[in-house]
């Protein structure tokens, strides 16, 4: 064996390595969901579905995801109808300072969260208004709108302009040339964006310890706030119920747009 | 007259379409900015209270207390840390990826990706489960009797440093790996051809051409790591926390406002530094795309 193979090799086991690495301890919370012991750690004492009974019986964690799904369904809402305009904005149009525009709509990503978050917070406390789940709400939008725009602005630059323009010659206004003609082909950058804030907003956990409304908790937040007591079985529960959402639904989803596609051709 | 009143609503349009977006970052962020500036000088009056005023006092503090400078050291070396073995970790893997002839490539792809739509928090947790004292391998070594006390592997440095490395891996990874994907083979062919070995073609061709976005994730690994307060939270002992967690503590657990806004302010020009001077001679463009694939 040469040098060359011999080195390929050890990158390829490198590889596989890294990717246990990522992959393992969300495996072994997911299988510890499934432990019948009344403590969250090892060892197994048996297989059982128990802890998933007791999660669907715990009022609190209940509120939380419906409070979580709430909150994420409007960030994704107003962020995407927000990112559309102003991607739209910043690939169709040329006007002056463009450049600055750009920078200050990607300024969220680049701005550490926990500065935006207590900025924000201070910013509520000045002005004497409440920490309300507006404010929470929209401290969302703000963290997943540069990612919509970024999306949205991709796909838009791949959009050949002829369309729109042939379209407006044709004698369709603005408006229905963008609804017939542009956002058709800008779906799958729209699902995606959606998709994106949505998860932005279900997942985070380091503003959102800022921003909460008093007594009021998103499910990683509960989660966060379970965590103070050590590590209970209902948690592991609760990953797996999660893990089970946020994956599985997308891969299917995704798996399902590709046998549609196959079977169309 | 028409033409140019169709001009002057065409000049307004874009504007239109961004000014939903830009009434929303000046209310969430810039304003929000400005204030937390101005909340610095503020003085508190403990309990929560404070009084507007202008008072170097908070800046004082901070300049003078090594409490504060220890923070700042530690979350630098151990975010610096974290970094070079995420490098070091993600470069083997996004070679592998990149130059695989492996026929479903996209699924390597898709299990760099899959993390992303993983919370977090559960992400951050299964360490426990891994270095716990109930945990994988505290169990395994008990099971096969070498131990009959737990290792204590929690709560300390390294686990940080794990979990950290296991939020910042895919980043890394991606960002090496757009710009491995980007290099032209023909390169490779020639170097090889003129009489390179594997390795010195890789050492001279491909390492250098791959390094801005080696580069573009190191400045994304840093950044985000250094940010953060919330794995220290879980993984670490407060002997480990980073700069972030001063500033929680300050603003929800002393409800010390000024102070809490004078050290955000602290890690907002620290990292923005590390980034004005990482665009000036890479830019940052790159590391946009990386973000919207």
């Amino acid at each position: 064996m040469s040098d060359g193979a011999i080195g390929w090799r050890a990158i390829n086991v490198a590889s596989v390595l890294v990717y246990i690495f990522l992959f393992a301890p969300i495996m072994v919370t997911m299988l510890l969901s499934f432990n019948a012991s009344q403590f969250g750690g090892f060892p197994m004492t048996g297989f059982s579905f128990h802890w998933f009974g007791v999660l669907m019986q715990n009022d609190i964690v209940l509120a939380a995801v419906r409070r979580s799904l709430i909150l994420g369904s409007l960030t994704a809402t107003i962020s995407t109808v927000l990112g559309i305009f102003a991607a739209t904005a910043l690939v169709r149009y040329e006007f002056p300072g463009k450049e600055f525009v750009n920078t200050l709509m990607v300024a969220p990503v680049l701005i550490p969260e926990t500065v935006l978050a207590v900025g924000l917070l201070l910013f509520i406390r000045w002005l004497h208004a409440p920490r309300t789940f507006i404010v929470l709400l929209m401290g969302h939008v703000m963290l997943s709108l540069p990612y919509v725009v970024l999306v949205v602005q991709a796909r838009l630059l791949s959009i050949k302009r002829v369309y729109e323009e042939a379209a407006l010659s044709l004698g369709a206004n603005r408006i229905q040339t963008f609804l017939e003609i542009t956002l058709p082909l800008l779906m799958p950058a729209v699902l995606a964006g959606i998709l994106l804030a949505f998860t932005i907003s279900f997942d985070n956990v380091t503003a959102t310890l800022f921003w909460r409304p008093p007594g009021v908790e998103t499910l990683p937040t509960q989660i966060y706030a379970m965590l103070r007591n050590s590590i209970s079985p209902e948690i592991n529960a609760l990953g797996t119920f999660m893990i089970v959402i946020t994956v599985g639904l997308p891969l299917i989803g995704g798996g399902l747009a590709r046998y549609m596609a196959r079977k169309q051709r | 007259m028409a033409a140019a009143a169709l001009s002057a609503a065409e000049r307004r349009r874009p504007w239109l379409l961004l000014s939903p977006t830009l009434v929303t970052l000046s209310l969430l962020m810039i304003a929000p900015m400005i204030i937390m500036f101005a909340y610095s000088f503020y003085t508190t009056m403990g309990g929560g209270r404070d009084k507007p005023d202008f008072n170097l006092a908070n800046w004082i503090e901070f300049f003078t207390d090594p409490y504060y400078h220890h923070f700042i050291w530690q979350t630098a070396r151990v975010s610096a840390i974290t970094t070079v073995l995420c490098a070091l970790m993600g470069y083997p893997a996004a070679y592998s990826i990149a130059m695989t002839r492996f026929r479903h490539k996209w699924m390597l792809l898709l299990l760099l990706i899959v993390p992303f739509w993983i919370s977090f928090i559960i992400r951050t947790l299964s360490w426990i489960h891994i270095l716990g004292e109930q945990g994988a391998i505290n169990a395994t070594l008990k099971w096969l009797g070498i131990i009959s006390d737990p290792l204590p592997m929690l709560y300390n440095e390294g686990s940080v440093i794990l979990g950290m490395i296991h939020f910042l891996l895919p980043y890394m990874i991606l960002n090496i790996y757009v710009s491995l994907e980007g290099i032209d083979r023909n390169l490779l062919s020639a170097a090889r051809t003129l009489g390179c070995t594997a390795f010195q073609s890789f050492r001279e061709v491909t390492l250098p051409l791959s390094l801005p976005g080696l580069g573009a994730g190191s400045l994304l690994c840093f950044v985000l790591a250094a940010g953060s307060y919330v794995t220290p939270a879980i993984l670490g002992n407060p002997r480990d926390y980073f700069f972030g967690n001063l500033i929680y503590d300050a603003t929800m657990t002393e409800l010390n406002w000024p102070m809490g806004a004078t050290l955000s302010m602290v890690l907002f020009i620290l990292l923005g530094a590390i980034a004005a001077i990482y665009s000036r001679y890479m830019g940052l463009s790159r590391i946009y795309k990386g973000l919207s694939r």
